[in-house]
């Protein structure tokens, strides 16, 4: 386990440079990076020049992106272009996408495998069939229309909820934004769960359960749940990492300062070290979490050793 | 009063091609102490019938249309489920053929053989877990105490039917029913399992349904047969007259495809054609059309069970003609 674990760790590191190495190049290569500076008109040519011998942008492609990782390694994420420290930044919009990140998985761990598993054991009958036709329908949906409908309904018609989340985004104004940036993941892990229950429920370990004496209760919790959750662990394991970076649209809606709407701006704006910073700390999400489920999937299936 | 008795079971299996008969009219019983094999091609209905007794059919698509299953004098299918859960794994309990996909691949056998005592007897886990150990020496695991808190795949073939064994002794049942419980063994593995299984038999005084198709398991274990053919007994007998003298022409077909070591060179026999579709048996007696011996009465009239002999029966109207012929 031990090897195993330091074998990813060091597997990230190529896995690391290249994406952001990518993020780099087309951040600062394919876009201007001082254009962002002087607003919507033209910069003058001797000031871009200025600035850009000021920021290192005359040096060699490979330099800068060094100079980069190296400021990064030492915490230091460069300042965006009003003054503001990216790391400043950083600390206020993680804490918001990391509430909303625990509400969306909550909403598909607690609905999505009850969902599935209600369905999975009642399959073909009218409830199963229900869901079912749900999950397409909320599959179908773009994110952006099930936010804007139902932050019209309950914020802005019935008056339920806040239309627009307040800067400290408390757990509280963020239920319905968790389901929104949710909806269409708990769909796929309703799915994932119904299946697996299926499949499994039939085999053979079941029916030994059943003909053990086993409460129907224990039969499904612990032997049938058990064996079907191992697929749903690993979806739901992943999509940590893409929820974390994937709310930008959810972000904007519902007008949350967190990483998606950061990134939203800092793109919008040629930000370059806001959005190259935030995407280097995505990537080290992603991998971090990939590792989790992976490590996660040997607790859960005794079968699969890493040696 | 027999420890078990099947009574005229009826097991319809409805699935949108129309419906199975899988259990047609089968009668039984078993004493404390006794063994019946149960013998019989694919889809003959004998792991139906076994399943109907344990009360783990699949309902729906499967149905009881009809008998009683006297347990201990009580027919088990007018039991509420919440008591018929109670029966099972305690009073009686069953070994299933590939011990491999029938034990749970993520709890370890320690917890799948302490959980009967945990859920039955109301004991600790850990009380539990100490049982499992005493009972995995029972059935000869080497090293049960280091090797409780494993899985089944870290287990060879023959340990983890033991472990079967062990899980379905667990309570001391009355009624053990082994579903070819050797079927997925290597030959020499088969020998030690099923000589074990008898072996804690005798000790426990338990009643044992051996349900196989392997004739050769059958003679060393089995007080007697009951032959099974399209949902349906064709033939029940003590074991050493069945295989002095046949009385079926199924039953003989089955000895005569044995391979023997005195007829090496020659082509094997084997019974023609294939069993038939459960949806639509054929009238009259359900053989016929692989029979050697059927006339035009097999192909309207169904044979009765025909008494032989006061312990011995025969589902076929040339019974006589074929004891005669196998005697000779």
């Amino acid at each position: 386990m031990g090897r195993y674990v330091i074998r990813r760790l060091l597997q990230m590191i190529p896995v690391f440079i290249g994406a952001t190495l990518l993020i780099f190049l087309m951040v600062n290569v394919m876009g201007d990076p001082i254009a962002g500076l002087c607003g919507d008109r033209a910069c003058d040519p001797a000031t871009e020049a200025q600035l850009k011998s000021e920021f290192g942008l005359d040096k060699p492609v490979w330099q800068q992106y060094l100079t980069y990782m190296g400021n990064v390694f030492t915490g230091d994420f460069g300042t965006a272009f009003n003054g503001q420290k990216v790391t400043e930044l950083m600390s206020t919009a993680f804490p918001v996408t990391i509430r909303l990140t625990i509400v969306a998985i909550l909403f598909e761990i607690v609905v999505g495998i009850s969902l599935g598993v209600i369905t999975g054991l009642r399959r073909g009958r009218p409830i199963d069939t229900t869901v079912l036709l749900l999950t397409l329908v909320v599959i179908s949906i773009p994110t952006f229309v099930t936010g804007l409908v139902l932050q019209l309904l309950l914020g802005v018609e019935w008056g339920w909820i806040n239309p627009a989340v307040s800067t400290e985004a408390p757990f509280s104004e963020l239920i319905v934004p968790g389901l929104v940036l949710a909806s269409v993941s708990l769909a796929y892990v309703t799915r994932l769960t119904r299946t697996s229950i299926a499949e499994n429920r039939r085999a053979d370990y079941v029916r030994t359960a059943i003909a053990k004496g086993l409460p129907r209760r224990r039969v499904i919790t612990r032997h049938l749940l058990r064996n079907s959750l191992i697929p749903v662990v690993t979806f739901i394991g992943a999509d940590v990492g893409a929820l974390m970076g994937g709310a930008i649209v959810t972000e904007r809606i519902f007008n949350i300062h967190g990483v998606g709407y950061q990134l939203y701006q800092g793109i919008l704006r040629q930000n370059t070290q806001t959005v190259v910073g935030f995407v280097t700390i995505l990537v080290l999400v992603f991998l971090a979490v990939n590792l989790i489920v992976d490590l996660l999937y040997a607790v859960l299936d005794p079968r699969i050793r890493y040696a | 009063m027999p420890l078990l008795e099947v009574r005229d079971l009826h097991v319809e299996f409805r699935t949108r091609e129309g419906v199975a008969k899988a259990v047609n009219g089968v009668n039984y019983t078993v004493d404390e102490g006794e063994t019946l094999a149960v013998l019989g091609e694919s889809g003959s209905g004998k792991s139906v019938t076994a399943q109907a007794i344990m009360g783990i059919l699949d309902v729906p698509p499967g149905k009881i249309a009809g008998g009683e299953i006297l347990f201990k004098g009580r027919d088990l299918l007018k039991l509420k489920e919440e008591e018929r859960r109670k029966v099972r794994g305690a009073e009686m309990a069953m070994i299933f053929q590939d011990a491999l996909s029938s034990l749970n691949p993520v709890l370890s056998v320690g917890e799948q053989i302490g959980e009967l005592f945990v859920v039955h007897k109301g004991m600790s886990r850990k009380d539990g877990k100490a049982k499992a150990v005493e009972l995995m020496d029972r059935v000869r695991i080497p090293a049960a105490k280091e090797r409780v808190g494993q899985y089944p795949h870290q287990f060879s073939g023959g340990m983890r039917q033991r472990i079967m064994i062990a899980m379905a002794l667990a309570l001391e049942p009355n009624l053990i029913i082994a579903d070819e419980p050797t079927t997925a063994l290597d030959v020499t593995v088969q020998a030690q399992v099923m000589d074990l299984l008898a072996e804690l038999q005798r000790e426990l005084n338990m009643g044992l349904i051996l349900i196989t198709h392997d004739l050769g398991v059958v003679a060393d274990v089995a007080d007697k047969i009951a032959v099974m053919y399209a949902g349906r007994i064709v033939e029940q007998a003590p074991v050493h007259e069945i295989y002095k003298a046949p009385a079926h022409p199924y039953t003989k077909g089955l000895l005569e495809s044995i391979p023997r070591l005195d007829q090496k060179g020659q082509e094997l026999f084997a019974i023609k054609g294939l069993p038939p579709n459960l949806m639509n048996i054929p009238p009259g007696c359900a053989f016929n059309p692989r029979c050697p011996m059927a006339q035009d009465v097999c192909r309207t009239d169904v044979p009765p069970l025909a008494e032989v002999s006061p312990t011995r029966r025969s589902a076929c109207h040339f019974w006589k003609e074929t004891l005669d012929a196998s005697t000779r």
